[in-house]
């Protein structure tokens, strides 16, 4: 008992600096409670979805960003579009933040802030992935030993 | 002696008789040739003389006579018939030429004399004339004088000026002993000396008004001759001699108060002022009528140029009096503008100063309470934010109160639901009711219209208010509170004449009747209930608390709302209802509502809300796509998922109750597909409510999906809740959009 309260402090320490880091914010707490026994690993799910979807999106958007003649800013900005509902969709949102900012740049069209932007995103991306890949973790080590996984409000 | 032919003589010639008449005879002749002479000289020498004939006539007469005289002289001595004979002829022809002539002095004489008269006539005529040049000298002269006179009198404005400038001209035209003027006191009954041409300094020498002398010359706008006698003109000290002529004449003063433009040939109230003037006491001048009408003339114009100055003074005084009350005012108003200023600025201050700790209290307090807390704990913690609450909400009042006064409050208006404000007082009230016994009962008309269109938290605030009110003044007994539909008849209140309800369609009547049992209020001071900061110190307050705004804000929101409130009792302890009366409006069919958290409805963890309820998603993004269905699922629905617009034109069927559809990605034509939808479904209730999910916030894509036939709009993130509550309002009243 000890260890699934300790795992539990652990996980909702972590939970909770994620939200205060700005990593998630209450979009993912409403995730959290969708979770049931209907759907047991539904955050998990949705999490692996976004991350595909990042990827396939951050890799449309640099292939478009290196064409040297004449950059398609209208399909970097499709790409954008859909990176900032799917990150606000699961609740990141300093990578829905930084979406924001490369829209305004692709309507300026300015490649320059969109590669920036483009830099930023990848960042931001890879660093909430091994949080997020952290915090399923401890989830199932939770579920492992027994605990049942704490509701953070 | 010799016998001759001489004739005798008829006396013998005396000697020295002879000789003397010898003598005359010698000088007649010579008299008798030079007169003619004479004649002939001056006449030659005048230029005028009509009568030659008559003086050769005549001159031919004394001619001859001479003549005779002459030859008359050989008379006297013995003297030859020739002498004789020349002699009488000499004698007969001056005979015939006297006759003649004395004949010719028949017709001339009267010619004669009546050149005389006709000279003497010119004569006169003359002197009458140089008469007449003399008066008409004088009066041009006077006229001359009078000019000059009004000229210095009508130079200046001032007044002193003005007279003393009158007397000097008039002293030294008409060459005056004397001069004065004297005005009326005061009081109206004396006449004083005010002004004298000799003397420099008059003494306040006063003579009573009603002398009969003083009123005759009042009467008449003639210069008057008055006895030197008389108190006003004894001006001088008693002289030897005998004084002159005096003459008095009035002045007519003009005062501002009496003076109107329609009077102004006749005087409203006359007031005069009388001039005297003494002519010198010993010549034996007399006053005559051109002086007396200099003076008269002058009279005149002195009246008018002292009236000129009198509304010049008046005017300059009122001009002063403006200006300074121009300072005055400015003065003030740059005060009163301070001291807005001051409030507004104490008011920023208190609001942003008071606010700040309270928020952190409140805001510390209510996050302490989400931890575990054992029970004392919790009991101190809501303690803790029940009263900071309270004091949040005095601030509040009293920002609230203010910014009424000010009139820049304004209502914040909004569909709500009428009931729930109602149940909300109620769940507010019943802790503290019980706590003192009393029992409150709630009684909502079944006309009362579920939804209004009004400013939600002041009403609540108001009903709160008075209820509260009802609870605090109440010892033991019970609380109704009753609300209804007020009729036109159930409007009128007696006691406000000025409100005066208007009957509409769009509008009704909410009547809110607090009844309790408690110590009642005196009916003298129900009117004193309303004013802000007075208490009812009668009723015991040391427990009450509040600091008396309570009614009057509640009286400022009532009036906002186009309503009434009052307060009846028939006295103490005898309880006490309060009538509330507001304005609100009819909701259209179109439900626009905030986000609609019934703050009390318990949250249920995996309740399914909407079992088995078909629903379509279509969202071209995955993740959220995902995510929407997670939402749908959890709150039980049935989801089918779509990626594209033809996808969901061809799952979309009559089974599915509702279609979400994410209208912010680019490339699915939301508004196309709705209308297809509508084209699909042609009867309503077999057509799924089309909602849109949206993150736009701004008031166009609202617009746009209204117009193209949507049922909905929520906009994302969605939370849970919100989903469970979207879908309830949803499904109960068939439209939804959410208020951006």
């Amino acid at each position: 008992m000890d260890v699934v309260n300790q795992l539990q402090r652990q996980f909702i320490d972590y939970s909770a600096s994620l939200h205060r880091e700005g990593f998630l914010d209450d979009q993912f707490t409403q995730l959290q409670k969708l979770q049931d026994d209907n759907s047991p690993d539904f955050v998990v799910e949705v999490a692996s979805l976004f991350f595909e979807d990042c990827e396939k999106l951050i890799n449309n958007m640099a292939r478009a960003l290196e064409q040297q003649q004449g950059v398609d800013f209208k399909q970097v900005d499709a790409s954008v579009h859909q990176l900032k509902g799917s990150s606000s969709s699961i609740g990141a949102m300093r990578v829905k933040d930084v979406c924001i900012a490369f829209r305004s740049f692709c309507e300026a069209q300015n490649r320059e802030g969109c590669l920036r932007c483009l830099q930023q995103v990848t960042h931001e991306y890879s660093l909430l992935k091994n949080k997020l890949q952290t915090l399923f973790r401890l989830q199932q080590q939770i579920l492992a030993a027994g605990g049942s996984i704490p509701v953070v409000e | 002696m010799e016998s001759c032919n001489c004739i005798e003589p008829q006396w013998p010639p005396d000697d020295l008789l002879m000789k003397y008449q010898y003598i005359s005879d010698f000088f007649i002749a010579l008299a008798y040739f030079s007169i003619p002479l004479e004649l002939i000289y001056f006449v030659k020498k005048s230029a005028v003389f009509p009568y030659r004939w008559v003086l050769v006539q005549f001159g031919a007469f004394i001619v001859l006579c001479g003549a005779t005289h002459l030859i008359n002289l050989w008379t006297f001595t013995v003297h030859s018939r020739t002498v004789a004979s020349v002699m009488t002829t000499a004698k007969v022809l001056t005979a015939a030429v006297s006759c003649i002539t004395a004949l010719m002095l028949v017709h001339i004489i009267p010619d004669l004399l009546s050149v005389k008269t006709r000279e003497l006539f010119l004569k006169n005529k003359a002197a009458e004339l140089d008469r007449e040049m003399g008066l008409i000298r004088t009066q041009e002269e006077t006229g001359r004088h009078v000019r000059m006179l009004t000229h210095e009198i009508r130079s200046t404005l001032d007044r002193h000026t003005i007279l003393k400038t009158t007397l000097v001209e008039l002293g030294r035209t008409l060459a005056l002993e004397e001069c004065a003027l004297w005005m009326p006191t005061r009081t109206g009954l004396e006449l004083q000396l005010s002004y004298t041409l000799r003397q420099q300094n008059p003494v306040g020498y006063t003579v009573p008004i009603h002398h009969p002398v003083i009123n005759q010359v009042f009467s008449s706008n003639r210069a008057v001759k008055i006895s030197p006698n008389c108190p006003v003109a004894r001006l001088r000290p008693a002289g030897k001699y005998m004084p002159g002529e005096v003459v008095a004449v009035r002045v007519p003063l003009l005062h501002l108060s009496n003076f109107h433009i329609n009077d102004w040939p006749e005087l409203s109230t006359k007031i005069y002022a009388l001039m005297v003037l003494m002519l010198p006491s010993d010549s034996a001048r007399q006053w005559h009528v051109h002086e007396l009408e200099l003076v008269e003339v002058v009279a005149d114009q002195v009246a008018v140029a002292l009236s000129h100055a009198a509304i010049l003074e008046e005017s300059m005084r009122a001009r002063d009096l403006l200006m300074d009350q121009n300072v005055a005012l400015d003065l003030a108003r740059r005060e009163a503008e301070t001291a807005i200023r001051a409030r507004n600025d104490f008011l920023a201050v208190m609001n942003h100063e008071m606010r700040t700790p309270m928020h952190a209290i409140i805001a510390l307090s209510s996050l302490l309470q989400e931890t575990e807390l054992t029970p004392e704990q919790r009991l101190m913690v809501e303690t803790v934010l029940k009263s900071s609450n309270l004091l949040a909400t005095l601030i509040n009042d009293v920002l609230d109160l203010s910014r009424l006064e000010d009139g820049s409050l304004q209502l914040d208006l909004g569909t709500f639901n009428l009931y729930a404000v109602f149940r909300e007082v109620l769940n507010l009230i019943k802790p503290i009711a019980s706590v003192k016994k009393l029992h409150v009962s709630l009684n909502l008309a079944p006309d009362l219209p579920e939804y209004a269109v009004g400013d939600e938290k002041r009403l609540m605030q108001t009903i709160l208010n008075i209820v509260g009110n009802a609870v605090k003044f109440s010892k033991e007994g019970s609380i109704s509170i009753t609300a209804f539909v007020a009729k036109l008849d159930t409007l009128r209140d007696s006691k406000a004449p000025e409100f005066l309800p208007v009957l509409s369609d769009n509008h009704f009547y909410l009547r809110v009747q607090v009844k309790d049992s408690g110590s009642g209020i005196n009916p003298l001071d129900i009117p004193k209930l309303f004013t802000k900061f007075a208490q009812n110190q009668s009723t015991g307050t040391r427990n009450s608390g509040g600091s008396g705004l309570g009614l009057a804000i509640c009286k400022r929101f009532v009036n906002l709302m186009e309503g009434h409130i009052w307060i009846e009792s028939e006295g103490l302890g005898k309880g006490c209802t309060a009538i509330l009366i507001v304005k609100l409006g009819m909701p259209e069919r179109v439900n626009e509502s905030k986000l609609p958290y019934m703050p009390k409805m318990p949250t249920n963890h995996g309740q399914t809300a909407f079992p088995g309820l078909k629903v379509l998603v279509m969202d071209e993004n995955g993740v959220s796509r995902m995510v929407t269905k997670g939402l749908l699922l959890h709150l039980g629905c049935n989801v089918t998922m779509v990626g594209s617009s033809d996808e969901c034109l061809r799952l979309v069927s009559h089974e599915h109750k509702v279609v979400f559809m994410d209208i912010c990605v680019p490339g699915i034509d939301s508004y196309g597909i709705t209308i297809r939808i509508h084209e699909k479904f042609t009867k309503c209730h077999e057509r799924p409510l089309l909602v849109a999910l949206t993150g736009n916030t701004d008031k166009v894509t609202k617009e746009n999906c209204m117009r193209a036939g949507m049922d909905g709009l929520i906009l994302k993130p969605v939370s849970l809740d919100k989903m469970r509550s979207v879908l309830t309002d949803l499904l109960e009243h068939r439209v939804f959009f959410e208020a951006i």
